[in-house]
């Protein structure tokens, strides 16, 4: 892996080797394409680099120890008695609590402020687990990876937990006593230099609270920033309506999608049901209509954009410009093509333009929050051009119609935040500020380069953190105030759709953390008050005044809201959405129908100003396409895809968790295309020095197929200089080059090659399966005319081909189904499996060596060619196969068939032969090499899900179908005698997943919903050539590209006899699947 | 050189060799037996408990159901140990100065929990659920054995896997109708003939389904 040369002659031979390939090669990494000696070393070895060997090296002296000591250890463990345990019961037991039996409280994580309603899972006043709240709209039972892995941050044993005055333990009486007397002295200058700095706040009571102070000290002012902020989609609306709105997208709505750069199913406040929303308009079954078709434009690659029937990579500088070129084609007043359009771009836009003219009210144009403004006003105007805005509801107007709708702004306050950013600088650097607050955020960090923060810092007389770590901002305040968790705190934060919810407590602050209310408390309240006080005391208006005509109801009104997650006001039955259910209940009408809006305002009837759209199409204009390559490198600035702006840097789920993209793991990198890397002759791992606006950066290569060439994306949130263990060191800060000039994107980067080489740890290539036709895509066209296109790949041996007498299987018969067409490959799915089944973070090291312990892996294949490849997703779990391989070759019984057809593994019975790994050919178990599981440090002990064995070192695992949830359900329903009913199970993956991809139930009955899926003519199981009767199988892709387009990259797809890489089949030995 | 050795322990060392067969099935007997010994399993010993309560009193004396303490046995995995209010329920009038209930009411006055001594303590693999058990009718006697002769606790059974799967291999032999599930002293005429009865009647899995693995561990 040395040898550049042949590295930089390896991608020509890929390209050479994918030119000449007939079929659609579909492959894993560049490595795995031009079939490298890395790559069959991976691919052979079970796992990869030596996992197995002993890693530190080995002498004499050191094997003697070690015999003698497993000598001893053998002979001796088996002889420990069982520790005497203690029970401690209550000594007055609270009424809800039955030891055993974990209860589930509503509330919601927030982030970049916009709330996300959660369900905990609480086990004797532990919080366990996150799932999605089923009532909430913008949820729908469904979460991402960041809310999955935010109760690892309540339990971080590196969080901050001491109040501190210059670095001394102090009290928060002092802290209290230091600002207050503070405040008197400003309230004689009616605050006249007390500023307050928070991030995106949609709180109601936060809100009321900062608007009280402001009141009270009139001349104190509120900053915000939010280093992955919304200020272009603030801008755009304001620049085309002339004031803020909120604007949301009803995806069940549409028939045709195009977006600008945005990756709405992983990014942004409605993430989690847009991508619900979309997936839903894309599920093929039996006779389908048409889909909702994506085209999809990007500059850095994103999750939306593999769910594209058309996309088109550009840079960042270019999408303005097909922005523009597609307002002109839906006749956009005021806007004309812009000349010298590129061929691949002037298709693109006939075609796109020519379906939203055609579909009118059925389409959305939705915009990146990284775009600049113009390009949203353009793409307001072009909503309303098509007549996809709905119009505002009035009286005889109750139900919106249409895709697009526009409402009150959500957030409190909003404003430029970087302008607002800008202001406090100068401000300080001009000695106007005498107090400065900080509530939550890390501005010293995030801040762009060229403000210079930390050094306007030092000039404010007194300044105070309240943050969940001791960070880089903690290190220029003179206090830092530890934060409370989310989980360990009352506040109330609104979602996307403008439905508001009530944070609640699960627990007890663990160190004594405050809360952004009850700072602000001890400025405005004498005595002060709590946070539950504050929170409970704003919603006594709102929630009293509802009804107002008997007294009495606000209790009523105040547990329901907490009990339900979502706050009642006067909420209509019907406008509450069930899980599966769209129809009626789609997001348009529950957004009409939410109450919150008449109170807290529908957007007034708006008009897009005709002046608007002519500046932001003559500033586009006049800018033009960017001439390509010839100002050098554009950088593409995005949140990192798992620690978003670095606030997650600590969490070793989220830093473990691959990257959906890259696999990358524990590092951020710069993003190249394949093509710019190897003008640059640099490889991955590569060190380039990049340089913009006279700032530089050392940041290694990570070359991304479907990247834009002349662009490199840096993903902000890593090299972190002052976080926890688990954060310090990983990766580089790409703040460093981000100046307020240009947030999300700059032209003219130069990247020079280092010499040096810096580690990555991806798993792109772990666990690779070397068979055919692992995922199987296919048009509409062709499914229409060929249903089982996808069953034909491969040929199923007949049930009786068995050397084994067969199971029966009399009762429950679990299967999974999984659909390819609806994976986004979010990776929310692996965190909750990792947090339900106590799965353990192993670190980059172990990653390297291919020990990653996620017992879900979300297998990212491209499909075409190297710069503008398809990408597809493919998460892999056990299969729980009904002729289990592993089963047949473990010489202890540790792994035995179940009379439901679980594949069970017995954690105390196996000797870690790993007989069976070696043995499966779908590569989905993990092996503990050391002791990964943390069950020392007290804090993380609460963590574990109590239904769940802790794993020690030695011991295989692998994806139980969270067999304790089965076990649970079943002894419910024989206590009930009673079968089971369809759908009462639900496995942590399935229960996570956003676009309910994954479905769990009984195969023996072939009314529940994984039966009628898996009878669907795409359904396929992956190996099923090899005879393993997996009874987790797929749904094959299913895109619908446009014909006038033709279908790029998926003609031939896998109808070949043997299309999978020639590359890596001619070099590889067949494997002993290939010749059934 | 003298002999190390007497010619008498050539006899000897004849007899250890003939004998070896025997010798490694004894000491394999002996590890057996320890493995199965109250000194390993715990059956049959009795723990020190901060209070000697007395399950003999407390069942057959006063008549007291397992249900007035054990709350949770019929809804969750977890039979329930009852808190110290419950102990305070009688004991704040009966035995009131009692020095051997000091420590419950210095755990009701100081809020201090009672730590009591696990007796039938499973190991932390095995998932154990009390009221699949119950909902299905095995008496509590089956495993806690007669509770209610018991002055002091102890477990009654050895808790092998072997003796979990001697039942679940053939619940007929555990199995009476719910209303004497209670019952200490209840017996059936014809335990195997009825216990198949009810096996039918209350669904009981079959035996393939009570040894799956995943049935217990997880």
């Amino acid at each position: 892996m040395s040898d550049e040369g042949r590295k930089t002659r390896e991608v020509r031979e890929i390209r050479e080797r994918l030119s000449g390939a007939r079929g659609p090669a579909f492959w894993r990494s560049l490595e795995e394409l031009a079939g490298t000696p890395g790559f069959q070393e991976i691919l052979h070895e079970e796992f990869p680099r030596h996992a197995s060997e002993w890693a530190e090296g080995f002498d004499r002296r050191r094997f003697l120890q070690l015999s003698g000591a497993t000598l001893a250890l053998a002979g001796l463990t088996a002889c420990t008695r069982q520790p005497q345990e203690r029970i401690v019961p209550y000594v007055k037991q609270p009424e809800e609590i039955v030891p055993g039996r974990p209860l589930f409280y509503a509330t919601a994580a927030t982030l970049g402020g916009y709330a996300m309603a959660l369900l905990v899972e609480s086990h004797e006043g532990r919080p366990t687990k996150i799932e999605g709240n089923p009532l909430h709209p913008a949820s729908l039972g469904a979460t991402d990876a960041f809310a999955q892995a935010s109760i690892l941050g309540l339990y971080d044993p590196d969080r901050s937990q001491v109040l501190t005055e210059l670095g001394t333990i102090q009290t928060w009486e002092a802290f209290s006593k230091a600002l207050t007397t503070r405040l008197a002295a400003l309230a004689a200058l009616k605050g006249d230099g007390l500023r307050i700095l928070t991030e995106t706040v949609t709180s109601p009571t936060l809100a009321d609270q900062l608007r009280t102070l402001l009141a009270k000290y009139p001349k104190a002012r509120w900053h915000q920033w939010e280093s992955a902020g919304r200020d272009n989609v603030r801008a755009g609306a304001k620049a085309a309506f002339g004031r803020y709105v909120e604007t949301v997208y009803d995806f069940s709505a549409a028939d045709v999608v195009v977006s600008l750069d945005a990756d709405f199913v992983m990014h942004g406040p409605g993430r989690t049901r847009y991508a619900r929303d979309f997936a839903a308009r894309r599920k093929v079954r039996g006779k389908p209509r048409d889909l909702c078709r994506l085209y999809m434009i990007e500059s850095a690659p994103t999750n939306t954009g593999t769910l594209a029937d058309h996309r088109l990579g550009l840079t960042a500088g270019e999408i303005p410009a097909f922005a523009l070129a597609l307002a002109a084609e839906v006749g956009v007043t005021g806007v004309s093509r812009p000349t010298g359009l590129p061929p691949r771009m002037a298709a693109l836009v006939s075609a796109a333009g020519a379906e939203l003219k055609a579909k009118r009210g059925a389409g959305i144009v939705i915009p990146s929050e990284f775009a600049p403004p113009e390009v949203h006003v353009l793409a307001h105007a072009m909503n309303e051009v098509l007549g996809n805005v709905a119009p505002t509801p009035g009286p005889d107007q109750p139900e919106g119609r249409g895709t697009t709708q526009h409402s009150e702004p959500l957030e409190v306050e909003p404003i430029d935040q970087l302008a607002s950013l800008k202001e406090l600088t100068s401000d300080m650097n001009a000695g106007r500020v005498d107090t400065l607050l900080i509530l939550g955020g890390n501005p010293v960090y995030t801040a762009p380069a060229d403000l210079d923060l930390s050094k306007a810092f030092l000039k404010v007389p007194l300044r105070a953190h309240l943050s969940f770590e001791d960070d880089e901002t903690s290190a220029y305040c003179q206090w830092h105030v530890p934060a409370s968790h989310e989980l360990e705190t009352w506040s109330d934060a609104r979602a996307f759709d403008g439905s508001a919810t009530i944070i609640q407590p699960l627990i007890e602050p663990l160190y004594g953390g405050k809360s952004a209310h009850e700072v602000l408390s001890l400025m405005l309240d004498d005595p002060p008050r709590t946070a539950y006080d504050v929170v409970r005391a704003f919603w006594v208006k709102p929630l009293g005044d509802a009804t107002g005509r008997e007294p009495g109801t606000f209790e009523t009104k105040w547990r329901r809201s907490l009990h339900d997650g979502i706050v009642q006001i006067a909420l209509p039955k019907e406008g509450m959405n069930t899980p599966n259910s769209l129809g009626s209940n789609s997001l348009g009408s529950w957004v009409y129908r939410n109450p919150l809006f008449s109170i807290l305002g529908h957007a007034a009837p708006l008009a897009i100003s005709p002046d608007a759209v002519t500046r932001a199409a003559t500033s586009i204009a006049a800018t033009g396409i960017p001439a390509t390559s010839v100002d050098g490198f554009e950088l593409i600035f995005r949140p990192d895809p798992t620690i978003h702006d670095g606030r997650f840097a600590n969490n070793g789920w989220l830093q473990e968790l691959p990257k959906p993209l890259s696999k990358l793991t524990w590092d951020n990198a710069a993003l190249l295309a394949p093509a710019a890397a190897a003008r640059l002759g640099v490889v991955n791992g590569d060190v380039v020095e990049i340089a913009a606006n006279g700032r530089s950066l050392r940041a290694p290569v990570w070359i991304q197929p479907a990247h834009p060439d002349n662009a490199v994306t840096l993903h902000l949130g890593y090299g972190r200089r002052r976080t926890g263990r688990v954060g310090s060191g990983a990766g580089f800060d790409a703040n460093a080059l981000r100046t307020s000039a240009a947030l999300w994107s700059v032209r003219g980067a130069t990247l020079t090659k280092t010499g040096e080489t810096h580690p990555l740890a991806t798993t792109q290539e772990h666990f690779s399966m070397e068979g055919r036709h692992l995922v199987r895509v296919g048009t509409l066209e062709e499914y229409r005319r060929e249903p089982r296109f996808a069953q034909e790949m491969e040929e199923t041996p007949p049930r009786d081909l068995n050397f084994f007498p067969g199971h029966p299987y009399e009762g429950y018969a679990w299967g999974l189904s999984i659909d390819l067409s609806s994976c986004t490959g979010c990776g929310a799915c692996v965190l909750a499996c990792a947090a339900e089944n106590n799965a353990p973070v192993v670190g980059k090291d172990q990653v390297m060596r291919g020990r990653e312990m996620h017992w879900i892996r979300i297998d990212r294949y491209y499909a075409g060619e190297l710069d503008d490849p398809r990408t597809h997703h493919q998460p892999v779990m056990c299969m729980q196969c009904e002729q289990a391989p592993c089963e047949v070759v473990c010489p202890v019984g540790a792994t035995n068939h179940s009379s439901e057809g679980l594949n069970d593994m017995v954690y105390n019975r196996c000797v870690g032969t790993r007989y069976c790994s070696n043995n499966c050919p779908y590569k989905v178990r993990r092996f503990n090499f050391l002791k990964y599981s943390d069950d020392t440090t007290p804090v993380l002990k609460l963590l574990h899900n109590p239904d769940v064995t802790v794993r020690s070192r030695g011991v295989m695992e692998k994806c139980t179908y969270c067999v304790q949830r089965i076990n649970e359900t079943r002894i419910v329903a024989e206590r009930e005698s009673r079968k089971i009913r369809d759908g009462e199970i639900v496995t942590a993956c399935q229960q996570a997943c956003p676009t309910e991809a994954i479905v769990f139930g009984d195969i023996n009955d072939p009314r529940s919903h994984v039966s009628r899926l898996k009878a669907e003519a795409t359904n396929y199981g992956l190996l099923e050539q090899l005879n393993t009767r997996p009874r987790t199988t797929y749904l094959a892709k299913i895109v619908d590209p446009n014909p006038a387009l033709g279908a790029a990259g998926l003609e031939e797809a896998g109808h070949e006899p043997a299309p999978h890489g020639e590359a890596t089949q001619s070099e590889a030995p067949r494997g002993e699947g290939e010749g059934s | 050189m003298a002999q190390i050795f007497h010619r008498s322990t050539n006899s000897l060392s004849r007899v250890t060799i003939y004998a070896a067969v025997f010798i490694a099935a004894g000491m394999g007997w002996v590890l057996m037996a320890i493995d199965r010994s109250p000194y390993t399993t715990g059956e049959g010993v009795i723990l020190k408990q901060p209070v000697p309560f007395s399950h003999e009193h407390h069942v057959s004396g006063l008549g007291l159901d397992c249900r007035y303490c054990h709350t949770s046995v019929e809804t969750t995995a977890f039979a329930g140990i009852p808190p110290t209010a419950t102990c305070m329920n009688c004991h704040k009038t009966i035995w009131s100065d009692s020095p051997t209930l000091e420590p419950v009411r210095a755990s009701f006055r100081t809020g201090q929990p009672l730590r009591w001594a696990r007796v039938n303590d499973l190991p932390d693999f095995v998932y154990f659920n009390h009221s699949i058990h119950i909902a299905k009718g095995v008496g509590c006697v089956s495993c806690h054995g007669r509770v209610d002769k018991m002055p002091l606790m102890r477990q009654a059974a050895s808790l092998k896997m072997e003796w979990c799967l001697d039942c679940h291999r053939h619940p007929e032999q555990a199995l009476r109708p719910r209303a004497e599930v209670y019952d200490m002293a209840w017996a059936a005429d014809d335990q195997i003939a009825q216990g198949a009865k009810l096996k039918r009647e209350y669904q009981v899995r079959s035996a393939r389904d009570l040894t799956s693995c995943s049935t217990c561990h997880r």
